[in-house]
């Protein structure tokens, strides 16, 4: 098993920060794992994308031009990468943002608005966490409890910050069921 | 048979120093040896030393050498002192090697104030290579690279190395000397055991820039040279102390 | 041994000091930063020292002056601070003392850009610097190699009292990976340095020197000569490289660091197509592992691909001299910080099929 997943969004989105939880994650859980970021010269803003590859044998390329899952946080990203997908791929919208729809017949969609969901928690900085619930709800790539545990421990160093980011996680699990 | 003066004991007698006659640099390196046999610390010190002539007296000396490319002996000095404290770290350049393309090493190195003697050879030229214009070539001396001699419109003014470290806020030590006459290489040697000994005492950064004579290529004979530094050079570069804190 | 999910710049960080590099001098450039960053409040918890040197010459200077004195040390840059250190890798080789200089390459030619790229092979492996020496150079492909190389390029280094300099990228650094770290060595199992370290006097009372420079041409003739020597025993001794499916390729693929791990993916992708194809990975580019190439059954391979993130294409140079020109070479290139896909080998090795 091999699977890969491309997060793009605006820089300050929380892009950077769930893939390399992802890979995290995954780790934990005994698995191969790669985060690879696109950087450059910018230290704020513009635009941002992470690839995770996840996989039990060695992970080649850590880049991949077709994708098993992409999570579009803007409209932009949306349009960049959609087409990307594989047959029977999954793509997760932030649909507070991005208005388009996928049209691929073979491509699993859900529309999640992410920014709206995070406001009604009272913080939209946790959009990225609800995207993340709703990933690994969708995939069923990693046990959703060990996924919650290990990525509350790397996020929450204050109590109350740990509990928006397990509700936010719980939120965007739900949003997808 | 009572001897009342030799060399240092650890000075090479095989090898020569390679300087031309007359030059500077063999006084510097003496005076260096004894001052280094004085403090009896030949065991611990590393002479960092660069390129061009002020390299050449390396083996001679009889002291361990790390030969320095070209102008970057205050890092290396810096680099060797900071790893290793106990070590008594020597930068010995020249003109061309310190003030032009070790600019930069020279400077951060004075600026960070690292506890290194830094001993600069000033004789207002690029000497091995053949006596190019140097950072400190004298307004209206001329030099193979400044036919007409140097001119302040053109080549700017010589940098006057000792004043400008002393502005910086770190060096404790600094001062200008001369080693054409007994009177001031006396001198040359006190400022020199000062600046080993605030190293020993961890005192930080002294800088003893020394006036030194170049016959060959200033074409002129070893004593109208000397003349040369008591009437010419040191009424651009004023000898003296330029700063003491210690 | 626990695994991390760790950055490549701070991996490579991390496994120097495991190997007991107690001194770092760098200067800022992207994409090597965090292992400045890193080192920079590493080293002095295990007793070392750091220095952001002024320039990169500094740097490499500095590096010179503490390695000459027997502790082990480390600079890092990426291609156009590498054109900078130059001079300063050329006296570590010239003087013969044991350093490690990392690469995390990015594209040029000069500034080019700071995304990744393998424009730095003919730079690493032919010509650093003036005056004709070679470097020991490894090629990491993963973290986890990154890791383990420059861990053990340490090791070499002192073997053979040179610079070892490890050619990674943009990719390599700036990725995480599941990597196992190598242990922390004490510094007191350390090969001694006694017998030559700058800072210690012969046992006969005379004095050392360090340096590239010699007083006379027999002199630097015979330094030259014991060099060339060095070179010799890493031909004979150290080619490394790996070599995944060659038992019965009839389609060769091979590429070093990140182009070797993507040329990988894409030969299991071939296999998984029904394609015979196979993979010839250098780890050590100099020396250059033409055994491998040597052991390819020339009568059943009649073409080879060489993966590259280079414009002009610069290892495959390399593999044609290793083939003895006897295969055609297909280059599979990307440059200016553009990523090498799997897809690309793939679809350059069927269109051959």
């Amino acid at each position: 098993m091999e699977k890969s997943l491309l997060i793009a969004g605006f820089g300050g989105q929380g892009i950077m920060l769930i893939g390399k939880m992802l890979g995290f994650a995954a780790s934990k859980a005994g698995m191969n794992a790669t985060f690879y970021p696109s950087y450059g010269a910018e230290q704020r803003g513009g635009t941002a994308n992470c690839t995770v590859i996840i996989g039990d044998d060695e992970i080649g390329s850590p880049v991949s031009r077709r994708l098993d899952t992409l999570i579009a946080m803007n409209e932009p990203s949306f349009v960049r990468f959609v087409d990307r997908m594989k047959k029977g791929g999954v793509v997760i919208v932030n649909s507070s943002l991005v208005q388009s729809k996928v049209e691929d017949k073979d491509v699993k969609a859900f529309y999640i608005p992410a920014n709206d969901l995070a406001q009604e928690l009272g913080s939209v900085q946790v959009a990225n966490i609800i995207v993340l619930g709703a990933y690994i709800a969708a995939t069923g790539i990693l046990d959703a409890e060990f996924a919650k545990q290990v990525i509350a421990e790397q996020l929450g160093r204050k109590p109350e910050m740990l509990e928006l980011n397990m509700q936010a996680f719980d939120k965007g699990m739900a949003a997808v069921k | 048979m009572n001897v009342v003066y030799g060399s240092p004991s650890f000075t090479s007698e095989v090898m020569g120093t390679g300087y031309c006659p007359g030059c500077g640099h063999g006084t510097v390196h003496k005076l260096l040896a004894e001052v280094v046999e004085e403090l009896s610390v030949r065991e611990k010190t590393v002479l960092c030393y660069p390129i061009g002539c002020a390299g050449l007296g390396g083996g001679w000396t009889n002291l361990n050498t790390l030969s320095c490319a070209h102008g970057r002996a205050g890092a290396v000095a810096t680099a060797v002192k900071k790893t290793n404290q106990d070590n008594v770290i020597i930068a010995y350049q020249g003109d061309g090697d310190l003030a032009a393309i070790g600019m930069a090493e020279t400077m951060h190195a004075a600026n960070r104030g690292e506890n290194i003697t830094v001993i600069f050879i000033n004789n207002t030229n690029f000497g091995m290579t053949g006596g190019q214009m140097a950072p400190t070539t004298l307004i209206g001396q001329k030099a193979t690279t400044s036919p007409d001699g140097r001119d302040l419109e053109r080549h700017g003014a010589p940098f006057k190395m000792a004043e400008l470290i002393a502005k910086l806020e770190a060096p404790k030590f600094v001062g200008r000397y001369a080693v054409h006459d007994a009177k001031n290489a006396i001198k040359t040697k006190a400022a020199i055991k000062k600046g080993l000994q605030m190293q020993l005492d961890k005192k930080g950064y002294s800088f003893i820039e020394v006036l030194s004579v170049c016959p060959t290529n200033w074409k002129k004979n070893p004593l109208d040279s000397a003349k040369y530094i008591d009437e010419v050079v040191s009424k651009t570069y004023p000898l003296g102390v330029y700063k003491d804190v210690e | 041994m626990s695994k991390e999910f760790i950055k490549g710049n701070e991996a490579i960080a991390e496994a120097a000091v495991r190997a007991g590099c107690r001194f770092f001098a760098g200067y800022p450039i992207t994409p090597q930063n965090d292992i400045p960053e890193y080192l920079s409040k590493r080293l002095f918890e295990v007793g070392g020292n750091f220095i952001q040197g002024e320039s990169e010459v500094a740097s490499v200077n500095m590096v010179f002056g503490v390695a000459a004195t027997g502790i082990r040390s480390m600079t890092s840059s990426s291609g156009p601070g590498l054109a900078l250190k130059a001079e300063g890798i050329s006296n570590l080789a010239g003087a013969r003392v044991p350093s490690v200089v990392v690469n995390v390459a990015r594209g040029g030619p000069a500034i080019g850009t700071i995304l990744t790229a393998q424009q730095d092979y003919l730079s690493a492996t032919k010509a650093p610097a003036p005056g004709g020496f070679k470097c020991f150079v490894l090629a990491p492909a993963t973290v986890q190699e990154a890791a383990d190389l420059v861990y053990e390029a340490f090791d070499i280094a002192d073997k053979y009292r040179t610079p070892v300099y490890v050619l990674a990228d943009g990719m390599t650094g700036n990725m995480m990976e599941v990597v196992e770290l190598p242990p922390m060595r004490e510094l007191s199992e350390l090969p001694s340095k006694d017998d030559w370290r700058v800072n210690k006097l012969e046992q006969d009372g005379n004095f050392r020197s360090i340096s590239s420079y010699s007083p006379t041409a027999e002199g630097l003739q015979e330094m030259n000569e014991a060099s060339e020597a060095m070179y010799q025993q890493w031909d004979k001794e150290e080619q490394r490289w790996e070599a995944f499916m060659m038992d019965d390729a009839e389609y060769v693929v091979t590429g070093y660091g990140s182009s070797g791990r993507i040329a990988k993916s894409a030969v299991k992708e071939l296999r998984a197509q029904g394609i015979k194809a196979g993979l010839i990975r250098p780890i050590t580019l100099v020396p250059f592992p033409k055994d491998a190439f040597d052991q390819i059954d020339y009568g059943r391979i009649k073409e080879i691909f060489v993966a590259e993130m280079s414009i002009p294409a610069q290892y495959a140079d390399d593999v044609r001299w290793a083939t003895k020109s006897k295969l055609e070479i297909i280059s599979v290139l990307t440059s200016g910080g553009v990523i090498l896909e799997t897809e690309a080998i793939v679809d350059a090795v069927k269109e051959r099929v």
